[in-house]
């Protein structure tokens, strides 16, 4: 079965269509890049995907594994393994990284009726995968993504991506922001996660990433719909062209 | 007319009240006078009404309508009740742990309840009602004596019964908090306490006032003022907790004058009560001293909450910090009024006010003023106001991450709250702010 399967998606925000009939379909163990311009709708799809309030679904539908998705509220999307890695992640002054990664991960765990985790195992984990990252310790100790740079709070939801293990990770412009040795590390940390059962969405503006990230699939979007689709060769073809044939096909 | 009407019958009543207290009251001679006075005085002006400045937002007319007849002097039941509500409240985690209580029960002080051999030498205890009676003691109606002529604290002055009278010697480092516990055991009636801390020079010290309902008892008035002189490099942790019953109305004032380098840190908490205004009148008297006020007003239902904060700069050199937060929900009212006063001699004056309500329903109001009052050139003052719902990009952002709606809420709710509460410097009462408001959250509904 589909992993996730996007049929005929068509979105408004304020009365405004934005998505006009979307489709996507990504099985377990695909690597997905989506690329277009600004303002394509990008964002919107991933946002939509992980159960933003203010975008108004106006036809079509969502299956993860088969369940509707836009009936799960955000959270049980969430604990049924669906991920976004922001393009913006938030400053959330006053909750400790820490607190706020422990209480996410035993949230959904509860969720899924597994047990809590002990304090041990996850210090264990959570150590671990930030080393990986080069994400030193007291950057945990303060407020989520308060005061870090924007290479941190990028490794900071890879982090997160490592700690919760979900099945569809949706990376939202991860390379934004990031120089190259800042890129470099945080895509090991992504292919340090690609697995046969778990899919990837890589949106991103920029063919670079991709040479970091290697996809099995590279969707092209332009003004609120998937204008074309291929392998990883569409992406080169798209840096030398650029968006603008798209932008006026669509 | 209405306002008319309201006000003689409340003054009415209240004459009534004043003439059957009388015999209770403590004090003969010019105590006596000073207390007639002060009645004559509350009985001109009556309850606040929204048209007095200092109370345009709490409007005692409308909240309280009336003062209700003095809480008899305790009999044995009702002491036993105090003590099982006191007990029961240090089991509930809703008493700072290892703290000196003296324990005030219907607006009498109760040796019984109380721990005052605890602590030690350097420490005087005696009681207001002890103080006034004391026939060497005919000159100390001062004691009923403040600064201002709001008329609750005339009421107070007219009306009080008892409270604590605390001296502690220059150099004291007291080791554990004294804890003032208001302990209400009747229904449909009010006390009227006073208590004076004289703290010596350098003295370190920690101070926690309470307020509690015993099961059963409604609809109890509050009328409490506390007097605080902090000595010469004193330092003051200051924390004045309103949690009682949910039909509870509590009116507290804080008079706290502050001599050369003393640090004071006050804290309010309000987390229950009907209505609860807790004023705080603050002098800058000596210079080099330091304020830090802040405190959490937590209201729901159709709770009203006011926390009111003079901040007066006599001299220069003084630095005050104040941080208040509201989290108001369902249908409930939270005010925070502020000013800071400079005065022409207080120059070098570093103040500062913020004040933030979160709203959490719709219908949940606040008020926030906090206002400056310069007559010095060379000061560095600002204040800051803000109220608003809870940021929807972050609660996503939590929700995103398997949080529920109510968990992601909490957190956030929670993260607001500490960064007034982290400003608590006593540990043991910084765990006891944390825990009281912990608990207004897993009751949210
Ligand atoms: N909350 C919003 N309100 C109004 N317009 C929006 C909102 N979010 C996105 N849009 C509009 O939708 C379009 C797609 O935006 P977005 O999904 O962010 O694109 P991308 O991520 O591809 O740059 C843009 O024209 C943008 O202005
Ligand atoms: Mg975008």
């Amino acid at each position: 079965m589909a992993l996730l399967e996007v049929k005929d998606l068509q979105v408004r925000v304020e009365d405004r269509e934005i998505l006009h009939g979307l489709s996507l379909t990504v099985n377990p163990g695909e690597v997905h890049a989506i690329m277009g311009p600004n303002g394509s709708g990008k964002s919107t799809l991933s946002h939509v995907i992980a159960g933003k309030p203010g975008y108004e679904v106006t036809g079509g539908q969502i299956l993860f594994r088969g369940e509707d998705l836009l009936e799960m509220a955000p959270d049980e999307r969430a604990a049924k393994g669906v991920f976004l890695a922001f393009q913006y992640p938030v400053e959330i002054p006053g909750v400790a990284t820490m607190n706020f990664l422990r209480t996410a991960l035993n949230a959904q765990r509860k969720a899924r009726g597994e047990s809590e985790y002990s304090t041990p195992d996850f210090l264990k984990k959570v150590r671990e995968v930030s080393k990986s990252l080069n994400i030193p310790q007291d950057m945990l100790k303060r407020g989520v993504n308060v005061g870090f740079s924007g290479g941190e709070k990028k490794r900071n939801e890879i982090l997160q991506m490592a700690l919760f293990e979900p099945s569809l990770c949706i990376l939202d412009e991860m390379d934004s922001g990031l120089d190259i040795d800042a890129l470099r590390i945080a895509a090991d940390g992504v292919n340090a996660l690609r697995s046969p059962e778990r899919a990837m969405v890589v949106i991103t503006h920029y063919q670079r990433l991709l040479n970091y990230i290697v996809p099995d699939f590279v969707h092209v979007m332009a003004k609120g719909s998937v204008v074309k689709t291929g392998g990883k060769e569409l992406a080169l073809e798209l840096e030398g062209s650029g968006y603008a044939q798209f932008e006026h096909a669509a | 007319m209405n306002l008319v009407l309201s006000k003689t019958d409340s003054g009415r009543a209240v004459s009534n009240v004043f003439v059957k207290a009388n015999g209770r009251l403590p004090g003969a001679g010019s105590v006596a006078d000073i207390r007639a006075r002060a009645f004559e005085a509350y009985k001109r002006a009556g309850l606040p009404h929204r048209r007095i400045e200092e109370w345009k937002y709490t409007d005692l007319r409308v909240l309280m309508h009336h003062v209700l007849p003095l809480a008899p002097q305790p009999d044995a039941a009702a002491l036993a009740r105090a003590r099982a509500a006191v007990a029961q409240a240090a089991v509930e985690k809703r008493a700072v742990e290892g703290a000196a209580k003296l324990v005030l029960v219907d607006g009498v002080f109760s040796p019984n309840l109380s721990d005052i051999a605890e602590l030690g030498q350097s420490v005087n205890v005696r009681t207001l009602r002890e103080v006034l009676d004391d026939p060497a003691n005919e000159g100390r109606g001062d004691l009923l004596l403040t600064t201002t002529t709001d008329a609750v604290i005339s009421l107070n002055a007219a009306m009080v019964t008892d409270g604590v009278v605390i001296t502690v010697t220059d150099g004291t480092e007291l080791c554990r908090p004294i804890q003032i516990v208001h302990v209400a055991t009747t229904s449909s009636a009010s006390s009227f306490t006073r208590s004076h801390l004289r703290l010596g020079k350098g003295v370190q010290a920690a101070v926690v006032e309470s307020f509690v309902a015993v099961e059963g008892a409604r609809n109890h008035q509050a009328n409490d003022a506390v007097i605080v002189s902090v000595g010469e490099a004193a330092n003051l942790d200051h924390l004045h907790v309103m949690v009682g019953g949910a039909d509870a109305t509590n009116i507290s004032s804080g008079f706290f004058v502050l001599e050369a380098s003393a640090k004071l840190k006050l804290f309010s908490m309000n987390c229950g009560g009907a209505v609860s205004r807790y004023q705080a009148f603050i002098t800058l008297a000596g210079e080099g001293s330091e304020l830090s006020a802040n405190g959490i007003n937590l209201v729901r239902d159709k709770q009203h909450g006011d926390t009111t904060l003079i901040v007066d700069h006599v001299v220069p050199h003084c630095t005050s910090r104040a941080n208040f937060r509201a989290a108001v929900d369902d249908r409930g009212h939270s005010v925070f009024q502020g000013r800071i006063i400079v005065r022409p001699d207080a120059q070098k004056t570093d103040g500062r006010m913020m004040t933030r309500a979160l709203l959490l329903s719709d219908e949940a109001e606040a008020d926030n003023k906090p206002e400056l009052d310069i007559c010095a050139d060379d000061v560095t003052c600002g204040h800051g106001a803000a109220s608003g719902a809870l940021d929807e990009a972050l609660l996503f952002y939590l929700r995103a991450r398997g949080l529920s709606e109510k968990e992601a809420q909490a957190l956030l709710i929670q993260a607001f709250l500490g960064e007034a509460i982290e400003e608590i410097a006593d540990r043991t009462l910084r765990e006891f702010a944390i825990l009281q408001a912990e608990r207004w959250l897993g009751a949210r509904g």
